[in-house]
């Protein structure tokens, strides 16, 4: 079943999805589960992290010929499970008003939810009615009580380590144990304390414990990235792709790049999904009576673009004019730092998890500051696997500081001193980068190029995006945080402190791969192209299931919110079908 | 003992079932990972396109033998062996930056440059090619470069290739087998995590 695939479609499928990401992968583990004949088109190739054609977890720097640089291919690194990037040959983007946008995308079941960090954050009470609270955006079409209820499902669904904390803001999942801290995490707990910057386990769905016979638990060799082998981490493919084939209820369709979505001009109802065979370049059509998009915020709003017709002239769901609007990213940050207390440190295997085991949540309030929204804080360090990249740029740190015999070096250098210098620095580097919310703004948006398209003949997508001194301040602060705690460990910044003319470092708007907010949801369908269960104001059986349907991004991660928002759509279809309203 | 063991040791504990969980068979996968008996493990998990560009990259030469010679004598000059391991070329670090070459061909062009500087600067001095002059005299040229803030006039070219050769010189030997056993890396393998070993903790003020 697994490498089913259909060459034409026979048949009218209850429900097709395209895009097997999070909100893709718990579409149709939903509905095969409630008996629906579901088909999932995805744009790239099958992908199973356990199957050895795919399997990168493991390996060592040195079987990369690269030693595990990125390429155009996997800018990631070489044994990121990633397929696709930043500049996919043959499917380009463009940018207007000198924006500067870059879209990451993954031509993979599961698609980018295979190498992702796997932060697993709720949103808030808060985050969903923030316009209430400030004045700047919007307010959601729900609350979080709507949502908690899915939130529970999936933490049980998927698992999710941390730590019971009971903030206002950071709601608690129902946490498998988090592991605990590594070295630089035990400081920065210590010097973050001092600094009254709230720092606690973080949240990631890793299993720390077995929650099924299906997936293995963590065995903590770092590299959630690469995705893995026993399934314990949590990935599209692997956790909900994957049981759903199991039902026997879903057919795959691999290579299928959608052009458009097919309405009928009599009634306006979505019959179907045009799309190319990559491999064949042949056109072809599938038929289904409901169509739920999942190909991602900006994918999305460039399928219902271009889904143009008589009946829908500004493309399908889009009578508000509001599809590709309000496109927004996380904002992001990041600085490194040298700490000299963890100089000739002793050697002891270190990996744990994927990704950083403690975490600083929004712990200020912004009614005090001069930037409306809050930012959560990563962190990473410790004894990593040297890889492409280690030691690049001693010549800018080791002539900072004396020599293990106390003496003074020279920066730069060469030879047995130099060898020393790499071994004495190990394990002493450590980062930290902001993840904020930006506010989400008409006036940043993608629309359709009129002049280019992609190698399937698709119109491509044209970005215009600007930051806003919101989120220039809030970068700005970001780094006088990192500033203070980076001298609490009596660390010495690696960069200087980024200038109002480099944006306070901010990253590219799209770089930080949380893009949300174009098809978004509201309760006037003026203002909004989605209702509260994201189905399309303008064709009832239309649903949006990715992070397009986001009003705001929240200071959290998107992908456990687009999971608990996607089981609540898929409930309500199930439930609209059964009634007979669908 | 063995990943193999210690993947099954974590299934049994968390579970109490062996045979039919994913846990087992992560555990022969990473065995086989470990040991590459599969020639499908061989190849890392790369695509077609991948597997194609590679071996396209392979097939190819960017350096000619004199480059290549020249690259050897530098990087043995930035890592040299000592008491702990071997030396850049000992753990391959020409052929890597050969490879790089190809693959980021934006080094093309510094790289192939900056060989030419430094032969050009050893004829001036010395008469001869760098590969050619003694050991001390390629330590006269090198010690006008190695160091940045020294700024000798004269010398920022050099200053910025030997930066380069140094840098891609670090990747290389450290990535390798011997400069991860040198570093003391002790990961990518299958373990329980239980925090930071007490004595570490103690010596941190953190026990």
């Amino acid at each position: 079943m697994e490498r089913f695939q259909i060459k034409e479609s026979p048949v009218t499928y209850d429900v097709i999805v395209i895009g097997s990401g999070a909100g893709g992968g718990m579409a149709v583990h939903e509905l095969t589960k409630a008996g629906a004949k579901v088909c999932l088109l995805e744009a790239g190739q099958h992908y199973d992290p356990a199957d050895p054609k795919y399997i990168t977890q493991l390996k060592w720097s040195y079987e990369s010929p690269r030693r595990g640089a990125g390429t155009r291919y996997r800018p990631f690194g070489d044994f990121d499970a990633a397929y696709g990037g930043w500049d996919i040959e043959g499917e380009p983007y463009t940018t207007k008003d000198n924006t500067k946008f870059r879209w990451f995308r993954s031509r993979m079941l599961g698609g980018r939810t295979n190498h992702w960090g796997r932060i697993s954050l709720r949103f808030g009470p808060q985050d969903f009615k923030r316009k209430s609270i400030d004045g700047l955006g919007d307010d959601w079409p729900i609350g979080y009580e709507d949502v908690a209820p899915f939130y529970d499902e999936v933490d049980k669904l998927i698992g999710v380590f941390g730590s019971v904390e009971n903030l206002p803001n950071d709601p608690d999942s129902i946490f498998l144990p988090p592991p605990k801290p590594r070295l630089h995490e035990h400081l920065l707990l210590k010097g973050n304390k001092n600094l009254g910057i709230k720092t606690i386990p973080s949240r990631l769905s890793i299993l720390t414990k077995a929650i099924n016979d299906e997936r293995g638990t963590c065995f903590y060799c770092n590299q959630c990235n690469r995705s893995c082998i026993a399934y314990a981490d949590f990935s599209s493919s692997s956790c909900l792709c994957k049981p759903a084939m199991k039902t026997l209820n879903l057919g795959v369709i691999y290579f299928a790049m959608a052009r458009e979505v097919l309405t009928d001009p009599q009634t306006g109802l979505a019959n179907g999904v045009s799309y190319v065979d990559t491999q064949t370049m042949e056109e072809k059509t599938v038929r289904g009576r409901i169509v739920v998009l999942a190909a991602s915020a900006c994918e999305s709003a460039r399928l219902l673009l271009n889904s143009k017709s008589a009946r829908f002239p500004e493309g399908l769901a889009n009578s508000s004019g509001v599809v590709g609007k309000y496109l927004h990213d996380s904002t992001g940050s990041s600085r490194g730092a040298i700490v000299p207390m963890l100089f000739d440190r002793k050697r002891y295997n270190e990996d744990g998890v994927g990704g950083m085991h403690v975490y600083s949540p929004w712990w200020l309030d912004n009614k005090k500051l001069d930037f409306p929204r809050g930012y959560h804080i990563e962190y990473w360090g410790g004894m990593g696997m040297p890889a492409y990249g280690f030691g690049w740029g001693i010549e800018n740190v080791n002539g900072m500081f004396p020599d293990r015999k106390g003496a003074t070096r020279e920066a730069g250098g060469y030879g047995a001193s130099l060898k020393d210098d790499y071994r004495h620095f190990y394990g002493a580097y450590i980062g930290m980068g902001g993840r904020g919310e930006a506010i989400a703004r008409e006036d940043n948006y993608c629309e359709i190029d009129p002049e280019k398209v992609d190698k399937f003949g698709i119109p491509v997508l044209r970005f215009h995006y600007k930051w806003s001194d919101y989120e220039r301040l809030q970068a700005k602060h970001m780094h006088q945080t990192f500033e203070q705690i980076i001298h609490e460990l009596g660390g010495i910044p690696l960069s200087p402190t980024p200038t109002a003319e480099q944006d306070y470092g901010l990253n590219l708007p799209g770089e930080i791969i949380h893009e949300v907010g174009t098809i978004r949801m509201g309760d006037d369908p003026n203002k909004s192209a989605l209702n509260k269960w994201q189905q399309a104001h303008d064709v009832k059986n239309l649903f949006v299931v990715d992070a397009a349907p986001f009003v705001s991004q929240g200071d959290k991660n998107c992908t456990w919110t687009i999971l608990a928002l996607s089981m609540r759509a898929s409930r309500y279809i199930v439930e609209e079908r059964k009634a007979g309203r669908l | 003992m063995k990943r193999r063991d210690v993947l099954k040791g974590i299934s049994l504990s968390a579970l109490g079932l062996a045979g039919l969980n994913p846990q087992v068979k992560a555990a022969e996968l990473a065995d086989e990972v470990a040991n590459n008996k599969d020639p499908e493990f061989k190849q890392f998990g790369r695509t077609e396109y991948e597997k194609m560009r590679d071996a396209k990259l392979f097939a190819e030469q960017f350096f000619n033998p004199h480059e290549m010679k020249t690259i050897s004598v530098l990087v043995d000059i930035i890592i040299p062996r000592d008491e702990r391991s071997g030396s850049a070329t000992e753990a391959g670090v020409p052929e890597f930056i050969e490879f790089m070459a190809k693959d980021k061909p934006d080094f093309q062009t510094p790289l192939r440059g900056g060989l030419g500087w430094i032969d050009n600067e050893a004829q001036k001095r010395f008469g001869k090619v760098f590969v050619d002059i003694t050991p001390a005299q390629r330590i006269e040229i090198v010690e006008d470069i190695a160091y940045p803030e020294r700024k000798k006039p004269g010398m920022s070219h050099g200053v910025v290739f030997f930066s380069l050769m140094r840098n891609l010189t670090a990747s290389g030997f450290w990535s390798s087998k011997i400069g991860m056993a040198d570093i003391g890396y002790q990961g990518n393998t299958p373990n329980t995590w239980d925090g930071v070993p007490e004595e570490v903790l103690r010596q941190y003020g953190l026990g």
